[in-house]
Parts: C-alpha cells; structure tokens; sequence
C-alpha cells in the first residue's frame, strides 16, 4: 500500500475531500466541547495513561486473573496467539452448535484477523450490525473509521446501496428513512441469528467480566438473544479492577463523538441459564509489539479514533488511504510494527502537528511515535527512491558549510531569474499547490556578518 | 493450552518495568443540591425524556399519557405499574420483540451523563430493555451520584451476571453524522423520577 498515491486519489474530488474534512472536523468539536465540561479532563487523562502503563507491565498476570476469575464465572476462556489461530477458534465453537447465522457487534479486532471472510468460505452467514459496519458490508468495503465506519459514505449513495440491497425506494436517502429500514432488516437478524460476537472495550481483572459500550443496542441485542456469545479481545484490553471502569468511561465516548456516555456501556460477568459465554485472549503481534520500547505505548490505544478526527491528513485522505484496518495516526503507529515494508509510508501521513497526542484521552506519544518510525522506516531501506536521494542530497549540503553557503547564493539568484516553467517542474512537490517563497536579498548570515562585524 | 503458556511466556519477556497505578483520588464534587438538575440536563443531551411522579400524578397514569398508543406494555414493576403481559409467563426472549412499552427499575443514576444503573435482576430478561420499542426506568430521585467513579464506587458490578449503564434511547449517527433517535433498541427512554417515600410503598 501507498499512503501519498491512495490519498491523492483521494483528492481528486476536492469537494468531497472537504465535505469529509468537516464531517470528521464537527466531531472533534464536539469532543472539545465534551472534554471541557470536566474540570479534571487533564488529570483523568494522567490517570489513564497511568492505569494502562501499569496493565502494560504486568499484563501477564493480570490476563491470568482475569482468567481464573471469568472461568469462576462460567464463561470459556480462549487463547490465540494469531488471526488464524483466533478465526480457527471462534469457527469450532460456531460449528459445535451448528450455527448458520452469527451476528456481529463492531470489533476491530475481527477485522484485524479478516474473521468475516474466513467464517463465509465456511458457509456461515455473517451479519455486521452495528449500522456504520452493515452499511460497509453491504458495499463489500472495509470501515473506514475505527468508530464511524461508514463515514466517507454520502447518503445518496448509502440510500442508492439500501435500495438495492435492502429494497428501500429509489431516490430515498433520507437518514431517518434509511435507518429505520436498517431497524427492521437487522431486528430480523437479531431475532433470527444462532450466535452472537462482540468486541470487548474493557475487560477487568479483578472480577472476569467485561464491558462492550454501544449507542445502537446492536452488542446487546445479539448476545442477548442468540444461546451462544463469544466476545473477541486484544491482550491489551485489560483493566485491573472496576474502579477503572470509572476513569475509562468518563475519557472513552469523550474523546470518541463528544457524548458524555454511550447509550448502553453493558457488563458481561456470567451468560445466561442455559446459554454459553466465551472470551477468545489475542495476542496477533502484540507481545511482540510490547517489546519495542519506542513504541509498546501504543498498546494503551482505546480505540476512541479521537486522533483520526483531528488529523489534518486523515480527515483530508480518508480511512482507505492508510491501508491497515485501524487508520489515521494511530493507525500509522501501530500498522509498521506488523509489517514495515507494506505500511513504510504511514508515518509519513502526518505533519507532525502534535494535534493525536493532544487530544488522545491516554496520552500516547502519537506524534513522537510517528517521528520514530520514518527513522526505523529509512534505516530498513524502505523510503521511496526520489525522497533516499533528496534526502542524501541534503545530508552532503549539510555536511560542507560552504557548498551549503554557494547553494543558497545559486538559490536565491536563480530562483529570480529562472521562468516559471523551469521552476514548477514535476520534481517541485511543494509547487503543485502553492507558490514557492519570495526568495530574500541576502541569507541570515550575509545579514549577520554585515551588521554585526566585532568591534 | 500451548498458545496460552506461550502467550504468558512472551508478555514475561517483553513486558516494560513496573509501573504504579494512580491514585483516584481527590476528585471534585458536585454539589448534592445540583445533582438532579444536573442529571436532567444530561439526559435530554442524551434523547432522554423524563416526568416527576406524585400521588397525584401516578406513574401509571403519566405513563398512559406519554405512550398513548402503545399496546403491549410489560412492566417488571407490576406492583407500581401493570403491563399487558406478564414478564414472567415470557419463557423465550425472542417473545419480547412485540413489546411496544417495558418498564423497569434502575438502581441509581449518574449526574453527569444520564447514565442509569439497570441489573439484569431488574428486568426479567436481559434482552428486555434492548428489543423493546419504548423503555421506562424508574429512579428514586434521591439515587443519583455525581460521577462514574462514585458510580463504581456504590456497585458491585460482578454481583448480577449482567447489568448496564442506559443513557437514553437507542441511537446512531452512522449516517453522514446525523443523529437518529432508534436504531435498533428503544425508540425513546423515559425516566420517572420518584420520591423515596413513594418508591418505598410500592
């Protein structure tokens, strides 16, 4: 994948670039807004970030508390060590009780471990129901957000998709229109589906149980109902005790759409008579990734997509561009530590404002992390060719003060003099869309060395 | 059992050094005497609607007037409010999709956020308040805390094998960021609010 190639196709309709831009830009408000009510927002960030550095460095025995303690509470706890190992899991408890139908709350984690298309070559239906992830599903797509899958969709074209897909009537892109027509189709579902499969937002130590937090119901409405529950977790959702909870929930929907809660935040401590509960632990690269120093604090991510919604690049190429199932900065951090060669160009996909790690509720380092990686990504030899050579270029100026001194004489002069068409050359990156400076009289130096001669 | 011991045998190596966890406290307070204004202004932000009952104005009968043309009303509080059907002869879940109206209790609410602590001994079944197409809580007005930590702080959360937080009705903003009250739960949440005396002597 190539983060500069998608997004300048991206570009190519600037109008919708900058209905996205907006879009995602009226979040971040109201995230601000949020976070402004709670005069402590800063010390409940602190405290955050503390709680799951402190998960971090003891994960494994609090992953075993939590086991002991959930297995106490009669639910079945699964470990797998990769995708394959995850999909082969939750696939032998869906056939154990011949399910043909499995609904699916969101779950980035699946997505990570392409569960949908493994679980369909099995011949299991399975159903996305929250209505962001249906609604790319139906398109055959992948989210595009970690919270807002759908949100590069115009209603136009999600009301043109419901009226092929789900018989809606044609030209109708109505949002109250169109969702009660999702209500109905996915209540069938519901009702109709022999297994439930949630994601897991918090799951805490001390008591086995965890929390899935939805606006729609949709976790709550499959797990309920189906005889068979399975809740998919990364390694790194795990929280010491409830107390926690209190800390996560207030930051969580915050910092994700600026509500001051999500509608339903529901904890799932022991499956219902004659119904079975199973936990499936993922660990899918991260106790490798926990073993980079640089870069393991990414690992406290609790997928609020807060940083996708303020970055300047993310809002202005969008959720496909990044490649990688979870996108945007944090996307960009945690992506080349699966596979550096295929995401080499994500840590370039920022301007390094800052901006993701302002408003992450727990505090990664984002940008410093995006910083290091384009170091890690230029020792492995995976900078595109044009930028290795403007870069050793640039080294050699550096290196000889007065080759760098007669550069910038030859610049100033020749950028006067020379035509505009020898200038705005296709290797003038920065000239594609702006106008290059208006180049100075003289350099700094010239200017210090003839006003400040020692006396 | 070898990817768990293998697992568990990665984290030990790679784990960072030890951390502390925070200190919780102090936090600031919310005045006691604000607390319902506080939860009420959160939860109509939250598509939330709510009425203060009385002996004058029974639930029973505001709850007629906010849901006139609702039918099948189930009620896991028969003694304050009787439903149409009776929670307990429902033996399968599935059977609650026809309920137009359900009503429960919550145990306390939370100030800042609406949220409404509903355990699963409350409601019968746990698919009720989600498949239902209209949700009523009823809260004793003097149950409601500032925040989610004193929230944490009163519950046993492992106690029920199921409770929730319920801030407002089913809702989703999936399409072009326009909010939609009712996705695919409760099209509107209405909180009764009750004076203690009264709860007590239902």
């Amino acid at each position: 994948m190539n983060h500069p190639v998608a997004a300048a196709k991206f570009n190519e309709d600037a109008a919708r670039t900058q209905w996205h831009d907006e879009a995602l830009w009226f979040v971040r408000q109201k995230r601000d807004r949020a976070s402004r009510t709670i005069p402590e927002w800063e010390a409940l960030r602190e405290q955050a970030s503390q709680i799951k550095a402190h998960v971090l460095a003891n994960l494994d025995t609090y992953l075993e508390e939590f086991e002991r303690n959930a297995r106490a509470n009669g639910v079945q706890v699964h470990w797998a060590q990769d995708a394959e190992e995850h999909n082969r899991i939750v696939h032998s408890i869906l056939k154990r009780h011949g399910v043909r139908k499995l609904v699916k709350s969101k779950s980035m984690l699946t997505e990570e471990c392409h569960l949908n298309p493994y679980l369909e070559a099995q011949g299991i239906e399975v159903i996305d129901t929250d209505l962001g992830e249906r609604i790319v599903q139906l398109a055959r797509q992948a989210p595009s957000h970690i919270v807002m899958p759908a949100i590069h969709f115009r209603k136009e074209e999600i009301g043109e998709l419901f009226h092929d897909r789900l018989g809606t009537e044609a030209g109708n892109a109505d949002p109250q229109y169109l969702t009660e027509a999702a209500r109905q189709h996915l209540r069938a579902q519901f009702l109709s589906a022999d297994a439930a499969l949630t994601g897991v937002n918090f799951a805490i130590a001390e008591t086995g149980g965890f929390v899935v937090c939805t606006n729609e119901g949709n976790a709550d409405l499959g797990a309920h109902l189906a005889p068979v529950h399975i809740a998919c977790m990364g390694l790194e959702k795990i929280i010491p005790r409830a107390e926690h909870l209190g800390v996560f929930l207030r930051l969580l929907a915050r910092s994700a759409t600026g509500q001051a809660i999500t509608t339903y935040s529901s904890h799932f401590h022991r499956p219902r008579p004659g119904t079975e509960m199973h936990i499936v632990l993922v660990d899918n690269v991260r106790t490798e990734h926990l073993a980079r120093e640089d870069f393991r604090a990414a690992l406290k991510c609790i997928r609020c997509g807060a940083c996708m919604n303020t970055c300047p690049v993310y809002r202005r190429s969008g959720g496909h561009s990044y490649g990688y199932v979870v996108p945007g900065p944090i996307g960009a951090i945690l992506a080349p530590a699966r596979d550096l060669k295929t995401y080499a160009t994500l840590p370039f996909a920022s301007t390094l404002c800052g901006s993701c790690s302002d408003v992450c509720p727990v505090k990664i380092d984002i940008h410093t992390q995006l910083y290091k990686w384009r170091q890690v990504v230029t020792e492995a030899g995976f900078l595109p060719r044009e930028k290795r050579l403007m870069l050793r270029l640039a080294g050699r100026l550096f290196k000889y003060p007065h080759l760098y001194q007669a550069a910038g004489r030859w610049g100033r002069r020749l950028l006067r003099k020379l035509p505009r068409r020898m200038l705005y050359t296709p290797l003038n990156a920065w000239g594609r869309a702006r106008e290059l400076p208006e180049p100075p009289r003289q350099s700094f130096r010239e200017w210090y060395i003839e006003n400040r001669k020692p006396e | 059992m070898s990817s768990r011991s293998d697992i568990l045998a990665a984290l030990r190596r790679n784990k960072p050094p030890q951390s502390p966890l925070p200190d919780l406290t102090p936090r600031p307070e919310i005045p006691s005497g604000a607390l319902e204004a506080t939860f009420l202004q959160a939860l109509e932000l939250a598509g939330g609607r709510f009425f203060v009952s009385s002996p004058e104005h029974s639930v029973s009968q505001a709850l007629a007037e906010a849901y006139p043309a609702e039918r099948v009303i189930c009620s896991a509080m028969p003694a304050l409010v009787q439903g149409t059907v009776d929670l307990h002869r429902i033996t399968d879940p599935h059977h609650l999709a026809s309920v137009d109206l359900f009503v429960c209790r919550g145990t306390f609410g939370v100030a800042e956020n609406a949220a409404i602590w509903v355990d699963e001994r409350q409601i019968g079944h746990r698919a009720a308040p989600f498949l239902a197409q209209h949700l009523a809580i009823v809260l004793n007005r003097q149950e409601i805390v500032p925040t989610m930590h004193e929230a944490y702080a009163r519950l046993s959360v492992a106690e029920p094998g199921f409770g929730v937080f319920i801030a407002g009705p089913s809702k989703t903003a999936d399409i072009e960021q326009a909010l939609v009250i009712g996705a695919h739960g409760p099209r509107s949440l209405t909180v009764v609010l009750m004076d203690e005396n009264d709860t007590v002597r239902t």
